[in-house]
């Protein structure tokens, strides 16, 4: 971190990092500049880093729409300090399939009808990915209790529940 | 000037599906990927952020505005209030009530009073904390029954409409309450309150106002309906129309409250104002009083019956708390009023609907539209009759239910279809769930979930069911229409209607209407905006109807020229698929439905075009000591006319029901002396995945209903109408409890009259 210097205090929070910090995001290094020192990690993924799929519901953290990982934990970004997480690994939804190729989840969310407004869901597709990646194989209950921190106001989640189903089902089918 | 909106297009839809195939949306990938620009996701450069100066109190005079701090701060570039408004000071969706920023007194907490612009978003905001409002404070008037005859608070009056239907014959009561013809039935009475619910979206109110140097401007904005506030912005801003454009930007989600402005005309007077590009996006707390909330209310009820069942008369009395400012009260009351009685065979009755200004949040749109509140009314009295009766509530329903050629309680014959009781027969009908079937998740099953609070012994179960419908479309004589053009090009379709898209799916809708018409799977949706002709609200259950009829007509339009130039309309023949593929085709149609009336002076008359019907049988297991519910099992039954794609038809189904859900269990905006308590979803709580276990579908009735497109109506709303009234009918009987309002607190369990 480095040193914390005070600038014209009528703009942004008023404490700017002198020079600036490097935050890990996707398996690049990202210089973060023209933060100020309280920036969510939410705040400067978006309008720092222009990395838009993380989305800002509630500020609150009981939401979820901004859910990444942090050194692999599912995390709220709203809620963690940008400039505490300069020596993580933060991945976003923008890690996961390619443009114009979606990763598994994301192709079974779509299929399912998992997907309304989508406002939702790049925060459902973060921890549905961390889900799997913990329990392949969960009972509705496991779905139900993972994702309960990820609120949805289209679906009431029948297809959300379906589409972790049909990822669970097809990776034990595919031996992956 | 540039901004990223490319990722809003929806692009080319591999493969367009036909009509009746559970079709994915052409936007789910970019949605599922984090791609799609929502209208907080787009940015400008050199582009400043907005901020809203509101009201802290319910109802205040405004002595005076000290702007000079705020404008003395660097990076401030404007502070306007309603000096600065150009043109008309006041907007709103059916009267321009509202003022675009209050000048001599606030009516809400929460109205605006002035808008910054500064360079970046905390600037914005400590800018508006910077501007000095002095109040002098009035005290507000929050009850609605007392608006009816009070001091008005508004140049328009209190009474934003009084509504009486009068239909039948129904003799006068006496001061006793009888009337000598209804001497001998069985009746019940109750009166009946609904808290006021929020849409609670998950994108917040967010748009982008880019101004040119010719003095126009282009507003990006989530919202449901483009060309009204198109009006509404240049009215305010003083310009014709043709110097605003409107481009939908990414819309997360809407359920209503987007139907009105809210930061619309600030964002455009702000960019005006500096000649930069503006963006604003509300936090959840901003939110919440950003926008309008559906109607509380308080319904006094009696119904009249025979010894058989037969219902003879209804009166009802509805008082309806539209808020501070009118947005569609008019239109919620007239709703309310028109289907107070649910969907039965009612030969008499007196329906007095108020609805009234108060210093409340204003109150507007919400899915359902004022059919929720007497749903929730009519069916708790169809179970008190029953029970006096000693009739079976299903049975009840069945003996009464409406069957097309019957009136409505307007005298409108029903003309289309109207499969009330196939839709309550499948219901009741569907299997029970297991007694036991609160063990497969251990305690996260019972009530209280991971609380870890229920004991079982102390768990109670109750089922029950209720059914409900509504119009679908605007009524009331309003020409409601929508604006579709479909091109071809080397054998492409793009389709351009300013429909727009907040979820419900019209994107897939438009893809599969092409391709089933045309033969043509590649099919583009161009972005929503107004370029084109309104395509209307996407409200009212009407954009399948409105929007899907256009595009309909529009590609029928196409086929009836290639018809014309080759002697087949057969989309397969060699000939037909040439002449689409080697020449250009565009047609651009207005799609009207079949025009109705305004209702006459006892409330009577044909002012709905269709409607709409649905069933929901709900299981609950309750804590009668800590006054815990938990969702065990929630049925519905709908009818939809025809299934244009089943699997969107399921997310309005189940979507629909949980946000009824919410309204029966837990959603409510909490006002004390006209302040909001709950303004952020720590304590407004909107159902968890674990709150809405056990959505099932019992039937989907199909009925082909004439004048719709492929015979389709409208899904959206019904699923909201009757499931509060089915889930709280179910503690009802788990708990025996009269629970006369809605959402049923814990107290109200633990507390509550026994019935």
């Amino acid at each position: 971190m480095s040193e914390l210097t005070r600038t014209d205090d009528s703009i942004g929070g008023g404490i700017e990092a002198a020079d600036g910090y490097r935050l890990h995001v996707n398996g690049a290094a990202r210089e973060v500049t023209g933060s100020w020192i309280g920036e969510s990690l939410l705040d400067v993924l978006r309008d720092r880093l222009g990395l838009y799929g993380a989305k800002g519901a509630c500020e609150q953290g009981e939401c979820g729409s901004c859910s990444v990982t942090v050194d692999g934990t599912v995390v709220c970004a709203c809620l963690v300090l940008a400039a505490s997480v300069t020596e993580s690994e933060i991945a976003t939804v923008e890690s996961l399939g390619e443009p114009g190729q979606l990763s598994d989840v994301q192709q079974a969310f779509v299929e399912c009808g998992a997907v309304q407004c989508g406002f939702c869901t790049p925060g459902l597709i973060v921890t549905v990915h961390d889900l799997l990646d913990q329990m392949p194989d969960p009972a509705e209950h496991d779905i139900r209790a993972s994702l309960v921190g990820n609120l949805c106001r289209c679906t009431g989640y029948g297809r959300i529940i379906e589409a972790v189903l049909v990822v669970a089902r097809r990776r034990r089918e595919g031996g992956s | 000037m540039t901004i990223t909106d490319e990722r809003t297009a929806t692009g080319i839809g591999p493969r367009a599906p036909r009509i009746g195939e559970s079709a994915p949306r052409p936007d789910g990938g970019p949605k599922a990927q984090g791609r799609f620009a929502f209208s907080s996701d787009l940015f400008a450069a050199d582009m400043l952020w907005g901020h809203t100066v509101r009201s802290p109190h319910a109802r205040a005079h405004i002595i005076s505005i000290d702007t000079s701090s705020a404008v003395a701060m660097v990076g401030v570039h404007c502070v306007l209030t309603s000096s600065d408004v150009p043109g008309r000071a006041t907007f709103g969706l059916e009267f321009a009530d509202q003022p675009v920023l209050a000048a001599d007194e606030v009516r809400y907490q929460g109205e605006a009073v002035a808008v910054v612009a500064a360079v970046d978003a905390d600037t914005a905001r400590r800018a508006a904390d910077a501007v000095i409002v002095e109040y002098e404070l009035v005290t507000p008037l929050t009850h609605a029954e007392t608006a009816i005859t009070a001091e008005p608070i508004h140049p328009d009056g209190n009474v934003v409409r009084h509504l009486v239907i009068r239909h039948g014959e129904p003799g006068p009561l006496t001061n006793e309450g009888v009337d000598p013809t209804l001497d001998g039935l069985i009746s019940v009475s109750g009166t009946y309150t609904v808290g006021m619910q929020d849409q609670a979206p998950l994108g917040t109110e967010a748009g982008l106002a880019i101004p040119s140097d010719d003095g126009s401007i282009d507003l990006y904005v989530s919202t449901q309906w483009l060309h009204v506030d198109r009006d509404q912005v240049a009215a305010s801003l003083g310009l014709p129309i043709d110097m605003v454009r409107l481009t939908l930007g990414g819309v997360g989600g809407a359920f209503g409250a987007r139907e009105d402005c809210s930061l619309q005309i600030h964002l455009c007077l702000m960019a005006l104002a500096t000649g930069r590009p503006v963006k604003m996006v509300y936090d959840r707390a901003e939110s919440f009083v950003g926008h309008v909330h559906r109607h509380p209310a308080v319904m006094t009820y009696r119904h009249w019956a025979h010894a058989d069942g037969t219902i003879e008369r209804v009166d009802a009395r509805l008082v309806l708390d539209g808020g501070a400012y009118a947005s569609s009260s008019a239109a919620v009351i007239a709703n309310a009023a028109c289907f107070a009685a649910g969907p039965y065979r009612v030969p008499h009755a007196i329906i007095d609907g108020w609805v009234v200004r108060t210093n409340n949040p204003p109150c507007g749109a919400m899915r359902g539209f004022g059919a929720v509140q007497t749903c929730f009314a009519h069916e708790a009295q169809m179970d008190l009759l029953a029970d006096a009766l000693g009739m079976d509530p299903v049975a009840l329903r069945l003996h009464n239910a409406l069957e097309p050629g019957d009136q409505i309680l307007t005298g409108q014959v029903i003309g289309g279809t109207a499969p009330v009781a196939d839709v309550i027969r499948s219901c009741a009908d569907a299997p029970l769930p297991d007694q036991d079937s609160t063990t497969s998740g251990g305690v996260y099953e019972l009530p209280g979930g991971a609380g870890r609070t229920t004991d079982r012994v102390d768990v109670r179960r109750g089922t029950a069911l209720a059914v409900g419908f509504k119009n679908l479309m605007f009524s009331e004589g309003f020409d409601d229409f929508s604006t579709a053009r479909v091109r071809v090009e080397h054998g492409v379709a793009t389709v351009t209607c300013a429909c727009a898209e907040v979820g419900q799916g019209f994107v897939t809708l438009a893809q599969q209407i092409v391709h089933q018409t045309l033969g043509i799977d590649f099919v583009t949706i161009a972005p929503a905006d107004t370029s084109i002709g309104s395509a209307g609200s996407t409200s009212a259950s009407r954009q399948t109807w409105m929007s899907g009829g256009a595009v309909l007509a529009a590609a029928e339009a196409i086929r009836a020229r290639i018809a014309a130039a080759i002697g087949t309309d057969d989309i397969t023949a060699p000939d037909f698929v040439r002449a689409l593929a080697d020449n250009e085709w565009d047609e651009l149609v207005e799609h009207h439905h079949a025009p109705t009336v305004a209702l006459d002076a006892d409330g009577q008359g044909d002012a709905h075009v269709s409607f709409a019907f649905a069933a929901h049988r709900a299981t609950v297991d309750v804590d009668l000591e800590l006054g815990l519910v938990k969702l065990v099992d929630l049925v519905t039954s709908q009818d939809v006319g025809r299934q244009l794609n089943p699997l969107q038809l399921l997310g309005q189904l189940e979507g629909g029901a949980t946000q009824g859900v919410g309204l029966a269990l837990m959603e409510e905006i909490l006002v004390a002396d006209g302040l909001v308590m709950n303004a952020s979803f720590t304590d407004y709580l909107i159902p968890t995945i674990a709150d809405v276990c056990g959505l099932r579908i019992g039937a989907i009735i199909e009925e082909a209903e004439p004048g719709a497109p492929f015979g389709a109506k409208g899904v959206g709303e019904p699923p909201t109408i009757s499931s509060t009234a089915a889930v709280v009918a179910a503690v009802r009987s788990a708990t025996g409890l009269t629970l006369p309002r809605t959402p049923v607190r814990p107290t109200d369990i633990a507390f509550g009259e026994r019935s």
